[in-house]
């Protein structure tokens, strides 16, 4: 959880080199004033979410999958949003959604970085059969296309949260790879990263304090955006009946359990729906304005 | 040039083909020990075994199969022992058709929002155009899917939610079905073709030439069609089929919240049921229409610039 929270603290962080005599907290509070609309907004998104999937037990109103009511109950002042298809409070089951679909969803994300931002800093780092190799690995499993070889992978090894989050890891760390690679390549020809090598520094060390700082910016942005695909990818298969099974309380899997009340012009559906929509438009409004400050560009691509 | 990224292409569907045969190896016990279930014999499975060829050697098998598939066997499902060619047939036909017919309403869309958006930059339309797309960039297909079924389907009785066709559906009668997932599909891809499209127009209105054409005095429109689109083809057609690409498989969702015979459908029902033959010839479908079409966008990109074609 804490990690969406410092993706935008570290954002507003970055980009002016900060005045030695101003702290952090102020240039990134200063930075934040500056912001557009969409930008505060995608961070108030955000906030909101961290605090609602932490403190899910006290504000929901009912336990994750208790049975209170009859089924597909109407809104009512018991069950402020409805009962879902079990007779389980939806009020209570979103508030969760937060905690399950989110967490895996960030756990998953984390799981591509380490591995791609890993192999990709090697593969420029070392260059060589090294990155051949990798780069030839990736370019296999990215020509198919993810959604489809997830659900494949899913059949051979079965629908469990830890397959989900190791299969959607592994095929979302293909595209860190390229983008760690290409920015660190761009990193490695420079000359620190050549003394660095002469005075004998080894792998992890280059990685550590000669690579990894001058490509922060770049992956910051990219976990932001691949936090979304991901975000989508586990909640369309779980929305399929593929991803997180019940009874834990998922967006996707929600969506697809309530569905046959939208024919009666029930609007219940639509709300985990919107949790996952409002939650990556957050992130992207956010993603897109710190990518504008870091790039320094006014028109980019 | 030419040749090589050809060539590359089929290594790759090669590729693609050998991964998803392997997959199915990977499995703990084997297709007929899935298909006879736990209590069976140990002879019966042996015996079935052998029927399906299952005790020669992996290459050999995959030869096999891969030929049947070039031959349009791809096999026999183990949940309902159909012919696999026989159930992919209509739906496959069924996905191209609501994918063209996405296409057709997504393209020209794309294309005018794009050009609008990159000649009148910065403007209240181009702000508000940039957040909208990314907004729906940002949104799950199923969202915007039972938004307009909500809308469009049950409050204003338009359109049917349900797109149950069958082959013998009448032409106009398939159009009005098929309306709502098309529009869905739509929605999801405009956004981005239209990103790109305005990047790449944006781009073009930089360089010098059409600064020189537009001191010479040329009307704006002029301008556009007649200097900037010529040079701004090559990139737009790469974004048109990335983004058909990228609709063939977006098409799952929407083929299940719509109920579509399509083939996402069926790749879905047979991954619940585990008919890992079914799985293996849909996924090949998809995987090979996704790579022959980035096939068909940088062979486009490749003749569509003479630089590319005449490389130093």
């Amino acid at each position: 959880m804490t990690d969406t929270k410092s993706n935008p603290e570290s954002a507003d962080a970055m980009p002016p080199p900060p005045r030695r005599n101003e702290s952090q907290v102020t240039v990134a509070l200063r930075e934040l004033r500056k912001a557009p609309l969409s930008a505060k907004i995608g961070l108030l998104i955000i906030v909101t979410y961290i605090f609602v999937a932490i403190f899910a037990p006290a504000i929901a109103p009912y336990g994750e999958s208790e049975i209170v009511g009859p089924q597909f109950d109407l809104w009512s002042d018991t069950n402020l949003l409805g009962t879902d298809h079990l007779g389980r409070d939806m009020l209570t089951r979103l508030i969760y959604g937060a905690r399950n679909t989110v967490g895996i969803a960030l756990i998953t994300t984390l799981l591509a970085f380490v591995l791609g931002g890993t192999c990709g800093i090697l593969a420029a780092v070392f260059s060589g059969w090294i990155d051949q190799l990798l780069s030839r690995v990736v370019d296999v499993l990215m020509a198919i296309p993810s959604l489809i070889f997830a659900m494949l992978l899913l059949t051979i090894f079965g629908t469990s949260i830890v397959n989900l989050v190791l299969i959607i890891g592994i095929l979302d760390s293909t595209r860190v790879f390229r983008i760690a690679r290409a920015v660190s390549l761009n990193v490695v020809v420079m000359d620190f990263i050549e003394s660095a090598r002469l005075r004998g520094e080894g792998f992890a060390w280059i990685t550590m304090r000669e690579v990894l700082p001058n490509i922060m910016p770049p992956l910051v942005a990219e976990f932001g955006l691949r936090f979304c695909f991901v975000f989508l990818t586990i909640s369309a298969l779980s929305f399929l009946g593929l991803g997180i099974q019940p009874p834990t309380a998922d967006w996707g899997s929600m969506v697809r359990d309530t569905s046959t009340l939208i024919t009666y012009g029930d609007i219940t559906p639509l709300l985990p729906a919107a949790a996952i929509a409002i939650l990556t438009i957050g992130v992207n409004f956010v993603v897109d304005w710190f990518l504008h400050k870091t790039s320094g560009l006014k028109e980019e691509h | 040039m030419l040749l090589q990224r050809l060539s590359l292409g089929l290594i790759t569907l090669f590729v693609v083909s050998l991964i998803i045969f392997l997959g199915v190896s990977l499995l703990p016990g084997d297709a007929a020990q899935a298909m006879l279930g736990q209590s069976a014999t140990p002879e019966t499975v042996a015996a079935l075994r052998k029927q399906m060829g299952l005790d020669q050697p992996g290459y050999i098998r995959y030869f096999t199969w891969l030929g049947g598939i070039l031959q349009g066997d791809f096999g026999v499902s183990i949940s309902n022992k159909r012919e696999i060619a026989e159930l992919l047939g209509t739906r496959f036909s069924n996905t191209i058709f609501l994918a063209v017919f996405a296409a057709i309403i997504a393209v020209p869309l794309a294309l005018a929002l794009g050009i609008m958006a990159a000649l009148h930059r910065n403007s209240i339309y181009d702000r508000s155009v940039n957040v909208i797309t990314l907004s729906s960039i940002s949104t799950p297909e199923f969202f915007v899917a039972y938004i307009l079924i909500l809308f469009i389907s049950v409050k204003a009785g338009w359109f049917p939610s349900l797109a149950n066709v069958s082959p013998d559906t009448p032409f106009v009668e398939r159009l009005s079905k098929c309306f709502l997932p098309a529009l869905t599909l739509t929605l999801v891809v405009v956004a981005h073709m239209m990103r790109m499209t305005r990047a790449a127009i944006i781009n073009l209105l930089a360089s010098p030439y059409i600064e020189m054409a537009a001191l010479k005095g040329i009307r704006k429109l002029r301008i556009i069609t007649r200097h900037a689109l010529p040079n701004a083809w090559a990139p737009i057609i790469n974004v048109i089929v990335l983004n058909l690409a990228y609709l063939i498989v977006g098409v799952v969702v929407v083929e299940v919240v719509f109920v579509y015979p399509g083939l996402g459908q069926l790749l879905v029902d047979s991954v619940q049921r585990r008919d890992l033959p079914v799985v293996q010839a849909c996924c090949l479908i998809f995987a090979a229409t996704y790579v022959l079409l980035n096939l068909t966008a940088d062979i486009l990109s490749i003749l569509t610039n003479p630089r590319l074609l005449h490389p130093k």
